[in-house]
């Protein structure tokens, strides 16, 4: 593996292609209550798509760009919400899901049985998926980033 | 106080979760707002498990039941009349808060010995978080009653293990070490993810008490049969019994010294679960025999192998490793014993309940077992804490290269004599107590076996004689570290020697108090740990 | 007789998932207990969880069901079980993480020994 990065016709197609799969992959994260995928899914998708940044461009095209204290921040932020969240219902139960059927922010009523599906329903299940896909993203990429720049320096102690 | 002993089991895993989580966000304000702030979890941690054993030694003494995510009524009626509980429930009877104590003194200990600790080195922050997270991961599974649940936390607990073994990376064993734990951890994993899904094809239902009841009702089939056996070799594997101990003295003389002692109480925990399926899920008939007398073989190898490899052990961490692993062999003896005992009672057709009042030898093996895992916890946690204070003091790891340290740490030593003297079963000590229970019941079964089990004590106290001369006989040494250990490092130590002395004095209290109870509820708390579920919808 | 009880028609046609989580699985035993280099191991760790959640999702399977989805979904069709997909997508989850810490423990065993070789890397005795 060079530092240099791949080809001129790879790396002019990442440039097109890494916003989108992005995009993507914030749409499964969104849809998690309605279609298959979700928190994690959706992560991996966004995850995938700073990897094929890092293949791409190699690790010295993308060292001047990336912060790590950022992404740590990040992923200890979707950690805290995630477990934020499921303290919210601790009046009746943990993990209680306080906003469904309640008619506010991800509170439509939900009929029983198939349904084009509703994006404002499902209650505290999409905000989880939010806190979940931003932790997940974060992560992956904080493992990719250190299993391919850190494996190279040398030893430190 | 009611509304917090109600909410106390899911607190018990959500609390170090939340500490786990926060610790990288706070360390950021500086390494004294950090230990405070873990300071307070641990705390908090432990105050919750003593709430909760209270609220169930002291009162009802039915199981509590924590619905997770619902307030009315968890069970769905399914077209067939059937109705399956679908939310993931948390479970708590005597055995869980037995466990509970057990693994809220060893974090309490093991937190507060690492402040402490690791006051010259750097990285701390994921440091704490590894442990928060490992403590959190060894409450749910005691807690749970919901089997894929338990699977997670299984997880949780093995990944956080393996980091925290890993973690001094700069160590050149550390790293072999943890890779090999971490393949072993994980295959045994897989083996109780199998089962959990040839039970779930099975039955249809994940919850402990459905399936146990499912069980009752139903018979064992052959795929419970192949399920059983393969939660028996995952969870045996993950607990350290021979022949698949390799792990454990890699596991235990690699990780920094502090968690060595949480690490034997993730390998309670999973001993925990090994019970929990062979008391609760497949309680009924007499095919139980046959697993039992596995076990009891299993506990004889264990503690044979466990002694005569710590004999020849010139790392100072090995050797109490071994010792740690032998001592698992008596746990899984006494517990045995008395599944033998209970699958031959229910075969004649007798009552568990006029055998538990009556004393049965079987009944007080349990209570031998149950007693020792409380007891091997303190003992094994205060010697690895006197290592490691010995280890930080004399540089090397090597009996052979420390030596005369008795002159300069004089309470260290008091603790270490203490704690090898309780684990090798001299009276007055809590180790006498639960292991002369553990011979008397053996006796009965086959004298065979209380023979084993008492030479491998003997042997196991010339191990500690060997290891006490090496490390603090001998002339003064010139080194310019060897001192007395710091207080933070002697007070932790204290505590456990003063669980060790109290528990030693003092057994038959502490039997009738915190050890029947948990006896009972795997003995004859079957029907009370389904009824708790299905009985009231 | 009780609920989702597993049939035991030997015939190929309803075995034939089963049969390949367990080739999957055997496949994984054999790459963990006799392969030399420390990566084919972590490979043959993932061979086994890829057996065991292709046996975990096979074991909702109901004959002429659809996807358990309620959005746009056919009314009146029958679906497939659901946990068992919920289970599958966890343990893939912890499968990920399994993985990730496998291979940094490699990634520094390499560093610090030079090798890959288990037969070499045997600093750890008795």
């Amino acid at each position: 593996m060079n530092d240099r990065g791949m080809s001129v016709i790879v790396r002019t197609v990442t440039r097109f292609v890494y916003g989108l799969i992005i995009v993507f992959g914030f749409y499964v994260i969104m849809h998690g209550h309605l279609t298959p995928g979700g928190g994690f899914q959706g992560g991996a998708i966004v995850a995938s798509a700073f990897a094929l940044l890092l293949v791409s461009f190699g690790a010295a095209g993308i060292k001047g760009k990336l912060n790590k204290k950022l992404l740590q921040s990040l992923e200890e932020i979707g950690a805290l919400a995630f477990l934020g969240l499921a303290f919210a219902g601790l009046g009746t139960a943990f993990f209680y899901n306080l906003l469904a059927h309640g008619g506010g922010f991800f509170g439509a009523a939900v009929p029983a049985g198939p349904n084009p599906g509703i994006l404002n329903a499902g209650g505290l299940v999409p905000l989880m998926n939010w806190a979940v896909g931003l932790k997940v993203m974060t992560g992956i990429a904080s493992i990719v980033i250190v299993m391919l720049i850190g494996a190279r320096k040398e030893e430190t102690e | 106080m009611n509304t917090l002993a109600m909410h106390a089991p899911v607190l018990l895993v959500a609390v170090p979760l939340l500490g786990a989580f926060a610790v990288p966000l706070i360390g950021k304000l500086g390494r004294g707002v950090r230990d405070i702030f873990i300071g307070l979890i641990v705390a908090a941690t432990a105050a919750l498990a003593g709430l909760l054993a209270a609220h169930y030694f002291g009162g009802a003494g039915v199981p509590q039941l924590y619905v997770l995510g619902g307030a009315n009524g968890f069970a769905i009626p399914l077209p067939s009349g059937l109705s399956v509980p679908i939310r993931i429930l948390f479970e708590v009877d005597g055995m869980s808060a037995f466990m509970g104590l057990i693994t809220a003194l060893v974090t309490l200990t093991g937190a507060y010995f690492s402040f402490c600790y690791w006051r010259e080195r750097s990285g701390g922050n994921m440091y704490y978080s590894l442990l928060l997270l490992l403590t959190a991961g060894i409450f749910g599974m005691e807690l749970t009653g919901d089997m894929f649940n338990f699977f997670v936390f299984l997880e949780i607990t093995s990944i956080a293990a393996c980091g925290l073994i890993g973690f001094r990376v700069w160590l050149k064993k550390s790293q072999e070490a943890g890779f090999k734990v971490m393949a072993l951890y994980t295959l045994s994993g897989l083996f109780v993810l199998l089962a959990i899904a040839l039970l779930y094809g099975q039955h249809g239902a994940l919850n402990m008490a459905f399936i146990a009841s499912q069980i009752g009702t139903f018979g064992v089939s052959i795929v419970d049969k192949i399920a059983l056996g393969l939660l028996l070799t995952g969870l045996a594997m993950k607990a350290g019994a021979v022949p698949m101990h390799m792990w454990a003295p890699d596991a235990y003389g690699e990780a920094p010294a502090p968690t060595s002692a949480i690490l034997v109480a993730n390998s309670q925990a999973s001993l925990y679960g090994l019970f929990r399926v062979l008391f609760t899920i497949f309680g009924v008939g007499a095919s139980i025999a046959t697993n039992a007398w596995i076990l009891i073989v299993l506990a004889v190898l264990t503690i044979f192998v466990g002694v005569t490899m710590a004999l020849v052990q010139n790392d100072l961490k090995r050797l109490i490793a071994f010792g740690a692993v032998s001592q698992i062999g008596y746990m899984l003896l006494g517990v045995g014993v008395g599944l033998v005992r209970r699958a031959s009672i229910l075969a004649g057709g007798g009552s568990l309940v006029d055998s538990a009042n009556a004393l049965d030898y079987g009944f007080v093996a349990m209570q031998g077992g149950i007693f020792h895992m409380l007891n091997d916890a303190a003992c094994v946690g205060l010697l690895f804490l006197a290592s490691g204070a010995v280890i930080r003091a004399s540089g090397t790891r090597d009996l052979n290269k420390m030596g005369g340290l008795a002159h300069h740490m004089k309470w260290t030593t008091i603790f270490f004599v203490i704690g090898a003297v309780a684990l090798a079963g001299v009276p007055p000590f809590n180790g006498f107590a639960s292991k002369l229970l553990i011979y008397q019941s053996a006796f009965k079964v086959s004298p065979f076996l209380s023979i084993i089990a008492i030479l491998s004590s003997i042997m196991l106290l010339a191990v500690f004689v060997k290891a006490f001369q090496g490390a603090f006989m001998g002339s003064k040494t010139g080194l310019p570290e060897a001192g007395e250990a710091r207080p933070g490092m002697l007070i932790p130590m204290a505590v456990l020697a003063l669980v060790v002395i109290v528990f030693g004095l003092f057994p038959g209290f502490f039997i009738d108090t915190i050890v029947t109870p948990a006896a009972k509820a795997l003995w004859l708390g079957r029907d009370a740990y389904i009824g708790a579920v299905l009985g009231g919808g | 007789m009780s609920i989702g009880s597993f049939s035991f028609d030997v015939t190929a046609s309803g075995q034939f998932p089963y049969i390949i989580a367990a080739i999957l699985v055997a496949f994984g035993l054999y790459a963990l207990l006799f392969k030399r280099n420390l990566i084919k191991m972590v490979i043959g760790i993932t061979l086994i969880e890829t057996g065991v959640n292709l046996f975990l999702v096979m074991v909702g399977y109901r004959s002429g069901g659809a996807a358990p989805i309620y959005t746009y979904a056919n009314p009146g069709q029958g679906m497939v079980l659901p946990t068992p997909q919920a289970l599958t997508l966890t343990s893939i989850v912890i499968g990920l993480a399994t993985t990730a810490l496998l291979l940094s423990f490699a990634i520094f065993v390499h560093r610090h020994y030079g090798t890959l070789d288990v037969r070499k890397i045997k600093e750890l005795r008795g």
